[in-house]
């Protein structure tokens, strides 16, 4: 089943085979005509690069953007640990000091760098760590004062009513730098009266000593009040200078 | 055979002389009042001895003796044996009942002295595979008929356990004064009050006698002043769960919390139950100062009952007419117990103005006024007082031995539960309501403001 085509691929393959082998054996040719000097051939173009940064200073902590072209490069290499790049793009950088940045590039006709310098500022030293306000509870405990009352009484007594003004004072004072502060009025009892009533005793302390505030200019919208009756006592001993110091309005921080 | 006759005579004379004796010293416990029947309750026994037995004995002798309405008859002077069952109650030829044990006939050796009992208690008391299971009689035994001398015989059923046998003879002793015309007595009835056993103070309950204690708030906060509605299906209290004091109220079958609208009101409290069970009468500074408000179960329909420029606490409504409610108030300058009608009218005061008259309760039939008054002695040093509404007779109970507090009377009018510090720490007592048979209920942590629900 030899085809009359398999035999004439055949037989131009060998006829290839003998007309290259017998190629190499040609005699070299002769060399060419050495170039006219006076015009050598166009030398490949040297590259060129330039690069910018915007802005060129910037705060501690901002960012920068380099933006660089180049011409007749086949490659381009940012410094500062940033490596290759394209031949033109841009990158941004976030210098934490001053800092030049150079590109360097490279092609058929040579290289070439261009630099840009980054100045980075620092930023003006924070204010002196503000004197941290003190706590509002720790302003409050130390300007503000408990008012005390008689044995089943609410009406403000003339040392209270000394005390309250001088709160009020305080508290207006606050409430300027502690704007979102605001102000729980405690009525508290001694234990001698009942729970019960103690618990209507200590709202109209609480009421009483809010009341007082609020005429002497204190924000109403600042105060609220609870009775805390007998239910929180400072101390438990039964006599009158325990009793008396149970018998008051005091001043905490609102939750 | 002769000797122990002799013995038995000797014995019989010992009794009589005993007893003799033990009854002057119960006429000393009850005076002022008349002569209180009395009755014998030899032990229920079952088939064998069991700690469930024993409780059940121990619990229905002191619902008995806890009642104030008979005299035990000491246990020391019962004959070995006692009936069983109705069966073992039987007549003699001549109709009249025998002691099938030959000693004696059955109802007159229990009339007759040394127990000289006017009823005779007996039973018996099973353990089946699941439940207790006790038939009880009672009988007077100072009738000489049989068929008069039954007074009732029922069978009980409980859990097979200590609360079943505390159970059914909580219901039992119930039932047997009942029968006998003597009141409801104390028997299931619990007394919830504030503990501050657990380092706050929460809302717990117990029986009447201290057992069975229950803690039914764990808010981890100030509860107190606890109130418990007529069917005692639900508790009523104040608490400062939310920052200031505020209603709440608790269903005591689902343990859970039911909604109560608190008006905006730097003071929501001290809570008490219409006789319906359907609103509450409390005090509410909405006004700008604490006053007497009702409002329905949900706090809807809130109406203010009392005007003053005073400060009133307290409310408590007639269990028996609804019709008024008493109150403290500072109307007067110091705080008084006042009453007036549901709707704030006919305003007046009940106590005389010496001294802080607070803490108002009344009695179930609704005629006397238990409450707390400093007469007599320095603020804070209150004693408890009653005072007949319509005759405005007043009687003393305490006398200065310690602070007493927050009287409230039992379901069967009987009894007045209250808080004193006479042991040293405060602690829940309970005394007849004539003031003798004081107990105490508490021991553990501090315990106040007690009220006696039904259940």
């Amino acid at each position: 089943m030899i085809s009359k085509r398999k035999i004439a691929l055949a037989t131009i393959s060998i006829s290839l085979a003998l007309f290259a082998a017998g190629c190499k054996k040609d005699p070299p040719p002769p060399p060419p005509p050495p170039p006219p000097a006076p015009a050598p051939a166009p030398a490949p173009a040297k590259p060129t690069v330039s690069i910018s940064a915007e802005p060129s200073s910037i705060e501690r902590g901002k960012s920068a953007t380099l933006r660089w072209s180049s011409s007749n490069s086949t490659s381009a290499s940012l410094n500062q640990g940033i490596g290759t790049v394209p031949a033109s793009g841009s990158r941004e950088i976030f210098p934490t000091r001053t800092t030049t940045y150079t590109i360097e590039v490279s092609g058929a006709g040579g290289s070439a760098s261009s630099s840009v310098e980054v100045a980075v500022r620092t930023p003006p030293p924070p204010p002196p760590p503000a004197p941290a306000p003190p706590a509002f509870s720790t302003v409050l405990g130390q300007r503000v004062n408990d008012a005390y009352f008689d044995y089943d009484k609410y009406d403000i007594r003339g040392d209270a009513e000394g005390v309250l003004r001088a709160n009020a004072s305080a508290l207006r004072d606050l409430f300027g730098t502690y704007t979102n502060g605001r102000v729980l009025v405690e009525g508290h009892c001694d234990d001698r009266g009942t729970n019960e009533y103690n618990l209507a005793l200590g709202d109209q302390r609480a009421t009483a000593a809010r009341d007082f505030l609020v005429n002497s200019g204190v924000p109403a919208s600042k105060l609220s009040t609870v009775s805390y009756g007998e239910e929180r006592p400072q101390c438990t001993q039964e006599d009158e200078s325990c009793w008396q110091r149970n018998r008051r309005a005091h001043f905490s921080v609102a939750p | 055979m002769r000797l122990q006759k002799l013995f038995f005579v000797l014995s019989l004379l010992v009794c009589v002389a005993m007893s003799s004796a033990q009854q002057a010293d119960v006429s000393i416990g009850v005076t002022g009042e008349g002569q209180v029947p009395s009755i014998a309750v030899p032990d229920i026994r079952g088939l064998v001895g069991t700690e469930n037995e024993s409780t059940f004995n121990t619990t229905l002798w002191n619902d008995l003796d806890a009642s104030g309405q008979l005299r035990m008859v000491s246990k020391s002077f019962y004959p070995r044996t006692a009936p069983r069952r109705a069966e073992d109650i039987q007549a003699s030829n001549d109709n009249l009942p025998i002691d099938p044990g030959d000693r004696g006939l059955w109802l007159i050796g229990w009339s007759d002295p040394p127990i000289s009992a006017r009823y005779l208690v007996f039973g018996t008391l099973e353990e089946s595979s699941d439940r207790l299971v006790l038939n009880g009689w009672i009988y007077d035994v100072t009738m000489e008929q049989i068929q008069a001398a039954y007074v009732f015989g029922k069978r009980y059923y409980g859990s097979l356990d200590e609360a079943g046998a505390r159970r059914i003879a909580h219901d039992f002793s119930r039932d047997i004064l009942q029968n006998l015309g003597l009141g409801i007595g104390l028997a299931g009835s619990r007394v919830y009050f504030r503990s501050g056993r657990t380092g706050f103070t929460e809302i717990f309950s117990m029986d009447y006698d201290g057992a069975n204690l229950k803690q039914h708030t764990k808010y981890n906060n100030i509860v107190m002043t606890p109130a418990v509605s007529p069917d005692g299906s639900r508790l009523a209290f104040t608490t400062f769960v939310e920052g200031t004091p505020k209603i709440y109220i608790h269903s005591l079958e689902t343990g859970r919390r039911l909604t109560f609208y608190n008006q905006d009101a730097s003071l929501n409290a001290t809570p008490d139950f219409s006789i319906d069970g359907k609103s509450l009468a409390f005090a509410s500074s909405a006004s700008g100062r604490s006053q007497i408000y009702m409002a329905d179960l949900d706090g809807g329909n809130l109406r203010r009952i009392s005007y003053s420029r005073s400060l009133e606490i307290d409310p408590v409504v007639n269990p028996r007419t609804g019709s008024q409610i008493a109150f403290t108030s500072g109307r007067s300058g110091v705080p008084q117990v006042y009453l007036m009608d549901v709707d704030g009218a006919n305003v007046r005061k009940l106590s005389g103005g010496q001294g802080d008259a607070v803490q108002p309760s009344w009695d179930p039939k609704g005629e006397q006024i238990t409450f707390s008054w400093t007469r007599g002695f320095e603020p804070g040093n209150y004693n408890i007082f009653v005072m007949n509404v319509a005759t405005q007779q007043l009687v003393q109970l305490t006398h200065g031995a310690g602070r007493n507090e927050n009287p409230v009377f039992s379901p069967s009018g009987t009894h007045i539960v209250f808080s004193s510090n006479r042991s040293g720490g405060t602690q829940i007592w309970t005394m007849r309501a004539d003031g003798t048979q004081i107990r105490r209920l508490t021991t553990q942590g501090r315990n106040t403001q007690p009220v006696w629900a039904i259940r």
